[in-house]
């Protein structure tokens, strides 16, 4: 049953989850809106995409993974042991307002981490203690395409409470079982037939103001035909700058480094996000770079969202089409026209045969 | 929370014997320093594992040592990077951190009742001795064996000391290879495809599996390919830049297959089935 929120009792709905959960909320932050922990002191703004997702909630930008300590052996002063420690670190989460392609992000990191041979402790042991609520769009903008990649306005993957904007509140839907524990608050109520109306009307409006979604069933098969058309990638390449603004920002983007830091004695091991658009990404120490330039390395990149992480997981693509990447890229580099370019460029074969 | 294996962890590990195997190559004999983890612990031929210089960081090297032979860990190394440099530094008694195996391996039991013919180029011989050994320790399961080994010069040889002992092993013929004449030098000069091209092994029920460099590796494919082997019965061990070693950084895979996990070994005929970025 759709509950009803009243857009005046929301900061004091989030006040009472915060009670049970460390409630991560889209927040101003100079000019920027971006996840952190809602506080008295932050303004929570959900009046417009956030600049960043939530992704960095579950798979932060920077993270211990183990801690080491050199120490003198008091039997033998001769010698040095290394004491090595895991950091695997989660409190219950609640992530609130994030949008339906944010959420979908989540649905990415769970195949990427968790549908795999050696599953990643660190990510499942904050994704489930994490709970997301997620806010459906009713206002979509110009670099939006979630509709070109599986999602939609109000998509619910990813997400365990979905909310809608109407008029003077929020219908409060539960996906999840662990979403359906939030449904029993105080401040919530039943929400009318108008007010499901409403929520549909307007998602519907903005369904409606998406640009038609292509068909990408065939892109794997075309982007592996492209493979070996560096013309193609040049091309498509031509303007990038190698910045990874579109990987950082990038919702289901989770390729990471490993570094060690230290100082004196103790140091720790420190996963963090990289950038498959930089030259070192692949770089071996012979010298030797399977992706030598830009051009391999965005056609790697469109390649395992559109192609390898299809193939390898029945079928999703690995966008979310939130399009920061497009805003954000400081070239105007489009992942649309790319992709679209990709699907649309003919085979050498076939122009072979029409020879 | 949900308490697992943490794939991340590495286990503690005491270097036990160091060899310089050339100018620039040193093997590491190393124990892992939980008994119970060293006694219990199981690898098979071709599988790699992250070795860790806490405060430098983690780089991939192949085990190899045999599983046959579990007195210790056996891991070459060439300086190259920040790593393999400090591991070089590294004296008997300090201690690395383990993650092992991680990989796939080659494809012993197949090969079982087949001649083998092992090309070796530099560095590419230390997954090979692994393979080399697990054969000669159960010899009567496995036909004639011909060893192709080349270097640049004879001083670049690795494993030289264990020489005798390898051609000591039934119907095992060693052919050892530089590229330039070099005083003292009672064998073959030559570059190794063409070394492989005059011994000129029959293709017939035999397994062919070569490790070298990238240049090396494409040669001796073409003078396989010319000796009559076909693709699927051509193996080699791939190398890229690694980081997690469980298929989850995204910095190795070749397409959909992740050589930390899906590789190293693959055969030829897989290869081909990949897009073509090594």
């Amino acid at each position: 049953m759709a509950k009803y929120l009243k857009k005046d009792d929301l900061g004091s709905w989030l006040k009472e989850l915060g009670e049970t959960y460390k409630v991560i909320a889209p927040v101003e932050e100079g000019d920027a809106v971006v996840f952190r922990r809602l506080t008295d002191e932050r303004t929570l703004r959900i009046d417009r995409q956030a600049t960043q997702g939530p992704k960095g909630v579950l798979f932060p930008a920077c993270e211990e993974l183990v801690s080491f300590k050199y120490v003198k052996d008091p039997e033998n002063p001769e010698k040095t042991k290394v004491e090595v420690k895991e950091t695997v670190e989660a409190e219950p989460t609640l992530i609130f307002g994030a949008r339906p392609c944010d959420a979908r992000g989540f649905d990415v990191f769970d195949g990427a981490f968790t549908k795999c041979a050696v599953k990643d402790n660190y990510y499942m042991a904050r994704r489930e203690q994490a709970i997301v609520v997620s806010l459906a769009c009713t206002k979509t903008e110009t670099t939006c395409f979630c509709n070109w990649v599986g999602g939609s306005p109000d998509g619910t993957g990813g997400s365990d409470v979905l909310l809608t904007p109407v008029t003077g509140g929020y219908l409060v839907e539960a996906v999840t079982d662990k979403g359906e524990a939030l449904m029993g608050g105080k401040l919530l109520s039943d929400a009318d037939d108008a007010r499901q109306a409403e929520a549909k009307k307007l998602l519907q409006e903005a369904k409606d103001s998406l640009r038609e979604a292509p068909d990408f069933d065939c892109m794997p098969e075309q982007l592996y035909a492209l493979f070996d058309n560096m013309d193609f990638w040049e091309k498509q390449s031509a303007k990038c700058i190698s910045c990874g603004a579109c990987t950082y920002l990038c919702p289901t983007c989770h390729c990471f480094n490993i570094t060690d830091e230290q100082q004196g004695k103790e140091g720790s091991r420190i996963r963090s996000w990289d950038n498959c658009m930089s030259h070192m990404f692949t770089n071996e120490a012979s010298g030797h770079n399977p992706r030598p330039t830009k051009a391999y390395r965005l056609k790697n990149r469109v390649g395992h969202k559109f192609c390898y992480f299809p193939d390898m997981h029945d079928g999703h693509i690995a966008c979310v089409g939130c399009g920061r990447c497009i805003k954000s890229c400081p070239v105007a580099l489009d992942i649309r026209e790319v992709v679209t370019a990709a699907k649309e460029c003919r085979l050498p074969e076939e122009e072979t045969s029409d020879d | 929370m949900t308490k697992m294996k943490n794939p991340y962890l590495p286990e503690m590990a005491t270097i036990q014997e160091i060899i310089q195997e050339t100018h620039n190559i040193k093997t590491f004999r190393v124990t892992l320093n939980n008994e119970q983890s060293m006694k219990n612990f199981s690898f098979e031929p071709g599988q790699v594992g992250q070795l860790s210089v806490f405060g430098v960081g983690e780089s991939t090297f192949v085990i190899n040592s045999s599983p046959t032979r579990m007195d210790y860990l056996q891991f070459s190394v060439m300086a190259a990077g920040e790593v393999t440099q400090r591991l070089h530094t590294m004296q008997v008694g300090d201690e690395i951190g383990v993650r092992a195996p991680l990989g796939n391996w080659f494809p012993y039991e197949k090969m079982k009742g087949k001649d083998i013919v092992i090309v070796g180029g530099g560095i590419g011989m230390a997954p090979l001795r692994t393979l080399l050994l697990y054969m000669i320790d159960n010899r009567d399961d496995y036909g004639k064996i011909t060893v192709i080994y080349g270097a640049r010069t004879p001083q670049d040889l690795t494993y030289s000391y264990e020489f005798e002992e390898w051609r000591a092993a039934k119907d095992l013929n060693l052919v050892l290879t530089v590229d330039n004449e070099a005083p003292g030098w009672e064998h073959k000069v030559g570059l190794i495809p063409n070394v492989l091209l005059e011994e000129s092994p029959s293709p017939d029920n035999t397994v062919a599996i070569t490790c070298g460099p990238p240049i090396m590796i494409k040669f001796t494919l073409e003078a396989l390919k010319k000796l009559g082997f076909e693709d699927e019965n051509i193996y080699t061990t791939l190398e890229k830049r690694m980081k997690c070693g469980i298929g989850l950084c995204g910095r190795c895979n070749i397409g959909t297959s992740y050589v930390c996990v899906d590789g190293p070994v693959y055969s030829f005929a897989k290869l081909k089935t990949l897009p073509n970025e090594l």
